[in-house]
């Protein structure tokens, strides 16, 4: 544990620090950003109002378009001459969600990613290769930053470059790697094709983050990688990475609560839900002081977990590997179902990724579900009973995980179809006027 | 004695089957027989053909889902009760056909059929114990 006065702080210790960095945030916030001061006198809502970390459910939520239309520092509460770091979002949906760093906030979100790297067993003894991008991303710098503070080597490759990554890898004697997990399975091919055995490498932990992975991709990548694979999470907007991070347990992601309070609430009536049920995430940044972010929408889905304390001994609540994106979820029935949910019950049955088309409509009143399934080699028979077997194992496992009742169709191979080597998941036909 | 058959996934919609057998036909390939089972959403094209391997290269390089099965091609007296007569034996022995089709062409004075068994050996035992003449493989692909 990198910080274990933090990081195991009793929970009663840790909802009083929560309830009184919530109190400054709110007063900042309020004092110097006027559309936050706009946003709580339309709630209602005063800084005194908040008297500790359960009145944050008094508070408006902060949405991503709204920190959008605050481009660029709209959403800035300390003055330039405090900032020390800028960076942004990609804005590939538009503008992009611009983020200042006071000292202090470099300094803490260096101390979050030097504790998610303390997850993994990382010590000052470590080098820590760091594969993400460097730049606006906060990727880069968020790790590199990271494990200078936990007093590791950096290793600033950046991303790409893949041939020269495993050569330092070798003969750096790296013991720590941290890239998306789509760019791990790269470096093990092309490991593969330069005939390098990682196998024998010293790596002990990996973090991997940025993009949304399977438990597939983590066997696969603890099968190439001598390491323990461990599932990072951060955004822009709240930090970047190290927001949250699995220790050796392998079994929900530590979130570095004293500095970054999570809620899981209903996407749809906005209510907080409770531990153990999905929902989407939203983070309120305690201590920032560049972008004092209350109540953000995420539009991640997860949840928080209800099992208990982690054998690992930190305090902090853990949440699920992330579930999916609001935006992808389908309201079919009243009933939230999220096209990762398919594709888990599918990889179950099919031990493959399968080639997948989820179809919407609404017959009457009633919304209806169709899942177009590929016949792969794999699943096809010659027999029909068989083939009518698969079909109705697949119907079944579905309405078991989802709650939802879909008709399931055997099509033919290559009929789905695909955009950029990525298939097109859903098709909703509902008209609803 | 078994032959080897193809069994081709099909979609339940208009210009399915045509585009398989147009597959077939342009890689040189000759349907020898065939069947047609079908379900409301989906069905499986079985064929037995000249050129096996060909017909399978043909079929997978165009991106259908193609399984081989084996199955037998048993000689079955054109008269009436003949067919009867086979499958009293086969129940006899205790064996359950998956299911069969009849050959276009004639072998001699005999009909054709084509028998899909769990345990085609057993089938093989079974038949040639009750004195039924099974063809062999290359007889089939040439007929």
């Amino acid at each position: 544990m990198f910080n274990p006065q933090a990081e195991a702080m009793p929970v009663k210790e840790l909802r009083k620090l929560q309830g009184e960095r919530l109190k400054s945030l709110v007063r900042r916030a309020y004092d110097h950003v006027p559309f936050y001061r706009a946003k709580l006198d339309a709630q209602g809502v005063k800084p005194d109002d908040v008297r500790g970390i359960e009145d944050i459910a008094k508070l408006p939520f902060t949405l991503k378009p709204e920190f959008r239309e605050q481009y660029p520092f709209g959403m800035f509460a300390a003055p330039m001459k405090d900032i020390v770091r800028i960076h942004a979002s990609s804005g590939t949906t538009g503008k992009p969600t611009v983020v200042g760093y006071t000292k202090n906030d470099v300094d803490n979100w260096a101390e979050c990613a030097a504790r998610s790297l303390g997850c993994g067993g990382a010590t000052a003894e470590d080098v820590v290769q760091v594969a993400y991008g460097y730049g606006l991303f906060t990727g880069g710098l968020g790790m590199h930053y990271g494990a200078e503070k936990l007093g590791a080597a950096a290793l600033p490759m950046s991303s790409g470059n893949t041939e020269k990554q495993i050569m330092l890898m070798k003969d750096f004697g790296v013991t720590v790697l941290c890239c998306t997990p789509s760019y791990a399975l790269q470096i093990a091919e092309v490991a593969a094709k330069m005939g390098e055995d990682l196998m024998k490498l010293p790596l002990k932990s990996g973090h991997f983050g940025a993009e949304p992975w399977t438990q597939a991709m983590r066997q696969r990548i603890e099968e190439l990688f001598p390491l323990k694979a461990l599932d990072i999470y951060g955004l822009s907007e709240v930090a970047g990475p190290g927001v949250a991070n699995e220790c050796l347990e392998q079994h929900g992601l530590h979130v570095f609560e004293d500095h970054f309070y999570p809620e899981i609430i209903d996407p749809e009536t906005g209510d907080p839900l409770p531990d153990g049920q999905k929902g989407e995430l939203v983070f309120t940044c305690l201590t920032k002081e560049g972008v004092p972010l209350i109540r953000y929408r995420t539009r991640d889905i997860t949840m928080i977990l209800d099992d208990g304390p982690c054998p690992c001994g930190r305090t902090s609540r853990r949440i699920a590997r992330l579930m999916g994106r609001t935006d992808d979820m389908l309201i079919i029935r009243g009933i939230n179902v999220f096209p990762s949910q398919v594709e888990d019950v599918l990889v179950r049955i099919e031990g493959v990724q399968p080639q997948y088309l989820i179809v919407v409509d609404r017959q009457g009143n009633l919304d209806t579900m169709e899942i177009k399934v590929e016949v792969t080699e794999a699943l096809f028979s010659d027999e029909v009973k068989k083939l009518e077997a698969l079909r109705d194992k697949i119907h079944h496992q579905i309405k078991t995980m989802l709650n939802v009742s879909a008709k399931i169709t055997l099509v033919e191979p290559n009929t789905i179809e695909r955009t950029l080597g990525k298939a097109k998941r859903v098709q909703d036909l509902r008209k609803l006027t | 004695m078994k032959v080897r058959q193809i069994s081709i996934f099909l979609e339940n919609r208009s210009g399915r089957l045509a585009s398989v057998l147009k597959e077939v036909g342009r890689a040189g390939v000759n349907i020898r027989a065939l069947s047609l089972a079908d379900t409301s959403d989906f069905g499986i094209l079985r064929l037995i053909v000249d050129d096996v391997d060909k017909g399978v290269q043909a079929l997978k390089g165009t991106g259908h889902t193609v399984s081989l099965t084996d199955v037998l091609a048993v000689e079955v007296p054109d008269r009436p009760g003949g067919l009867a007569g086979i499958l009293d034996a086969l129940s006899g022995a205790g064996l359950n056909v998956e299911y069969m089709y009849a050959f276009v062409s004639r072998a001699s004075d005999k009909a054709v059929v084509v028998f899909r068994f769990e345990d085609a050996d057993a089938a093989i035992a079974a038949l040639k114990k009750a004195g039924i003449s099974i063809l062999p493989a290359e007889t089939v692909y040439a007929l």
